[in-house]
């Protein structure tokens, strides 16, 4: 507890610092002591337990459509319900729609600002969210009449004190989640714009975020610039529970399919697999020769595979249960930026600085 | 067979010094060639074995397609192509001056600036450190060359003139690439932000200038982490504490969830199984999606709602034959109650309290049409949370009654005959077409 002030301002400041140091040791062996209690229960590794699952085929993965039509790096996609139809945003500020089975442009917005790293279709498949270096995310209804002015009905939803990173509807058009460089998380009312709930606990620029499967849930997983990956309750606000084993930046989270685990891509050539049961990291896939940062992942419907896209330009796929390798997909030209797997699992889209995207199955 | 450990040799710099070795590296020699000599070279070939014995590459066009992205970065060049590329043949290739290569680029000059004064910043002093460490003796020689850069030109042998001078066009290969070529000093706005304003409270002087675009293409330095206050300990302290109050399971079990997840839907990935009829980014036919957005389930995806309460209530026509099951059974109201309260989280926050009454007097309040039973302490709660109505007033009762569905109505739904009729009705057509 801070002293009342008094002349001798020296003497007074030896107390705080102590405290300080006091409450910093106190924390770090908590830390390690949480450490020490996950190490208790790792009797066997996952590759172990999955000895027994019989090993994958050849995988025969190609590119199945290349949607040309962005001017520059794309930075962001993400597919509709509809499984189809896709939205992806790029650095020189276009936003388009695609239907990425026939590779038609079904809409085009330009926004105000470059470096357009997040976007997001909603469920309805009526509006999309997107911003970037604007520190907003702006919600775009999409008109089935094709001449109208987008940009006309634009809607301001988030503010955030830095760039946006990601953004997500949640299971509803009125929902928008948000992740920032300002290092929060924010959870808005489309209509209002309101501020539902803020998250606070990232010491540094918020990269990702995904929202847990379950149709009970209230959680959603960040990634950040502290290497952290934390699990926050949507409704109280509070990190219910943190992961920090990342060497570097986390560019990517996404959860297993069945919500108890989920998948890190980071800056330290890595991903990882984190259980939320076992409150620890429970699987690494990496190899000696993938020396570059992986930028997205996503996982396959049954959760077997993990597929990675890479700065080297290239897609691995990953055996997510035996933690090898069971493909390497070239195609791109630049870093792959962005990964989604379409919603009924039958392929998985990636957008690439080479100002492309690839529909791969 | 057990995947890789984690190899500390993930950036690019260390991979490069490795490569430079004079004992483990790649040989470096001068050819003769007519009339004329070519100084320290190696071959595209040579490169490409390299990395495969050392990386523990397999395939030969990974170990191509790595070596020509070190190309691309600047980290070696062939000397008689302005496209920076690695041929897996005779060609010859020359490494670059470690002064020229893009980490090493940026930490000269910012030596350089700051000679009198040589304030770096945290993480730079530990780049700077780890770039020395990597190249051990070499760092003299680094040193003159930067140096020697910013001087004019000075006399010097003619081989190593060939030399310098074929190490600056290939820097300038890489930062103005020739078109059609990638320009790998491009950076990714959120990391390179990052670089020039730096997080919160910082010790140094940093007048980083504009032009200093560089950095290893491979690994971003962490920023300085600022202090943390009194509060902020405080609260780091309990969140250690609930944690480690924390229920945790065995590896072994949730290792055995993990696999038994995956088996049990390995028949619904496509990636795995491929679907029926067939997938349509492969075969360029629709009927796969016509079929499931048709109001007749397939055997396979009824098959589905059996694996947990979640499948049905996920899935439209799940949770529409759950609910008709239900109202069968005059029992549908805790099914009702819950979608209600699902949607009336998606609802705009203004409609949020006229929702929440609305529910409260269908299923809650006394005398309401759609009586629900929910446990006293969660109807205590609801009771207090609807006086000042929010989104999550029901959670509690909401929860009590997922419970209740799932070991209750839920599996009753699935011994029903309904149920069994459907799961078998697609069996009995599939019989009939043969």
């Amino acid at each position: 507890m801070r002293s009342p002030l008094s002349p001798e301002m020296a003497t007074q400041e030896v107390p705080l610092n102590e405290t300080l140091a006091h409450l910093k040791t106190e924390s770090e062996t908590l830390k390690l002591k949480l450490e020490e209690e996950r190490a208790k229960l790792h009797d066997v590794e996952l590759h172990q337990v999955a000895e027994k699952v019989e090993g994958l085929g050849q995988f025969v993965m190609k590119t199945r459509r290349t949607l040309k039509g962005h001017g520059n790096k794309v930075l962001c996609m993400d597919w509709c319900k509809d499984k189809r139809r896709i939205v992806s945003s790029s650095q020189d500020g276009k936003v388009i729609v695609w239907d990425a089975f026939t590779t038609n442009k079904e809409h085009a917005v330009t926004m105000p600002c470059t470096w357009v790293m997040a976007c997001a279709y909603a469920p309805s498949g009526c509006a999309v969210a997107c911003g970037g270096l604007d520190n907003k995310c702006s919600v775009y209804p999409l008109s089935l009449d094709k001449n109208e002015n987008l940009a006309a009905k634009k809607k301001s939803v988030a503010m955030h004190t830095n760039y946006l990173s990601a953004c997500s509807f949640t299971n509803s058009d009125m929902q928008i989640l948000t992740s920032s460089g300002d290092g929060t998380c924010a959870l808005w009312d489309v209509e209002s714009g309101q501020l539902l709930q803020s998250f606070h606990g990232h010491a540094a620029d918020v990269l990702c975020l995904d929202l847990a499967p379950s149709e009970t849930g209230n959680t959603f997983v960040s990634g950040g610039c502290d290497k952290k990956a934390n699990v926050w309750d949507m409704r109280s606000g509070q990190c219910i529970q943190s992961f920090e084993t990342h060497e570097s930046d986390i560019n990517s989270v996404r959860y297993y399919p069945s919500g108890d685990a989920f998948a890190s891509g980071s800056d330290d050539a890595t991903c990882r697999l984190y259980d939320l049961r076992a409150d620890r990291e429970v699987a690494i896939y990496s190899k000696e020769s993938i020396i570059f940062g992986v930028s997205s992942v996503d996982f396959s419907l049954s959760g077997r595979l993990l597929f990675g896209g890479y700065n080297d330009y290239t897609i691995n796929v990953w055996d997510v249960l035996k933690g090898t390798r069971v493909s390497i997909l070239f195609g791109h030209e630049n870093r792959v930026s962005t990964l989604r797997v379409s919603p009924d699992g039958t392929a998985f889209c990636t957008g690439s600085w080479d100002h492309t995207l690839r529909i791969w199955a | 067979m057990s995947p890789c450990s984690i190899c500390k040799s993930y950036s690019m710099e260390e991979v490069i010094a490795r490569m430079q070795d004079e004992k483990n590296g790649i040989p470096i020699r001068t050819v003769k060639s007519f009339l004329t000599k070519i100084p320290s070279v190696f071959s595209g070939s040579e490169i490409v074995q390299w990395l495969i014995k050392n990386l523990d590459i397999e395939d030969p066009v990974e170990a191509l397609h790595l070596g020509t992205l070190m190309a691309a970065h600047g980290y070696f060049f062939p000397i008689s192509d302005h496209v920076l590329t690695l041929k897996d043949d005779g060609t010859f290739y020359r490494f670059q001056s470690l002064c020229l290569s893009p980490s090493a680029v940026y930490l000269c000059k910012r030596t350089m600036q700051n000679k009198a004064r040589l304030e770096l910043a945290d993480y730079e002093a530990e780049s700077l450190a780890r770039l020395q460490r990597a190249f051990a003796r070499k760092w003299e020689f680094i040193f003159m060359q930067a140096e020697a850069q910013a001087k004019v030109d000075k006399k010097r042998d003619k081989i190593e003139r060939k030399i310098l001078d074929s190490q600056e066009r290939a820097f300038w290969d890489v930062h103005r690439p020739v078109p059609g070529c990638v320009n790998t000093t491009e950076v990714d706005i959120k990391k390179s932000s990052r670089m020039k304003n730096p997080h919160k409270t910082r010790k140094s002087v940093y007048g980083l200038q504009n032009d200093i675009r560089t950095h290893s293409p491979t690994h971003t330095p962490a920023p300085e982490a600022k202090q943390p206050t009194e509060e902020e300990l405080q609260h780091q302290i309990t969140f250690w504490q609930l944690q480690l109050d924390r229920h945790r399971l065995k590896m072994s079990k949730v290792a055995e969830s993990l696999v038994g997840y995956t088996e049990q839907y390995f028949e619904y990935d496509p990636f795995l199984t491929p679907p029926d009829p067939s997938n349509p980014w492969i075969s360029d036919d629709t009927t796969l999606w016509e079929l499931e957005a048709s109001k007749e389930p397939g055997q396979q995806r009824v098959k589905r709602w059996a694996f947990g309460i979640d499948e049905v209530l996920k899935d439209p026509v799940g949770r529409e034959q759950f609910l008709k099951f239900l109202e069968s059974e005059f029992s549908s109201e805790n099914l009702r109650f819950w979608l209600a309260v699902q949607e009336v989280k998606k609802r705009p926050i203004r409609e949020v309290p006229t929702r929440v009454q609305e529910i409260w007097q269908e299923f809650l309040a006394p005398g309401a049409p759609s009586a629900i039973n929910v446990d006293s302490k969660s109807y205590g709660k609801t009771t207090q949370n609807i006086k000042d109505p929010g989104r999550y007033a029901f959670e509690d009762a909401q929860e009590h009654i997922y419970k209740l569905m799932k070991s209750d109505s839920y599996s009753r739904f699935i011994r029903s005959s309904a149920y069994q009729e459907l799961l078998q009705a697609k069996k009995k057509k599939s019989k009939n077409l043969f």
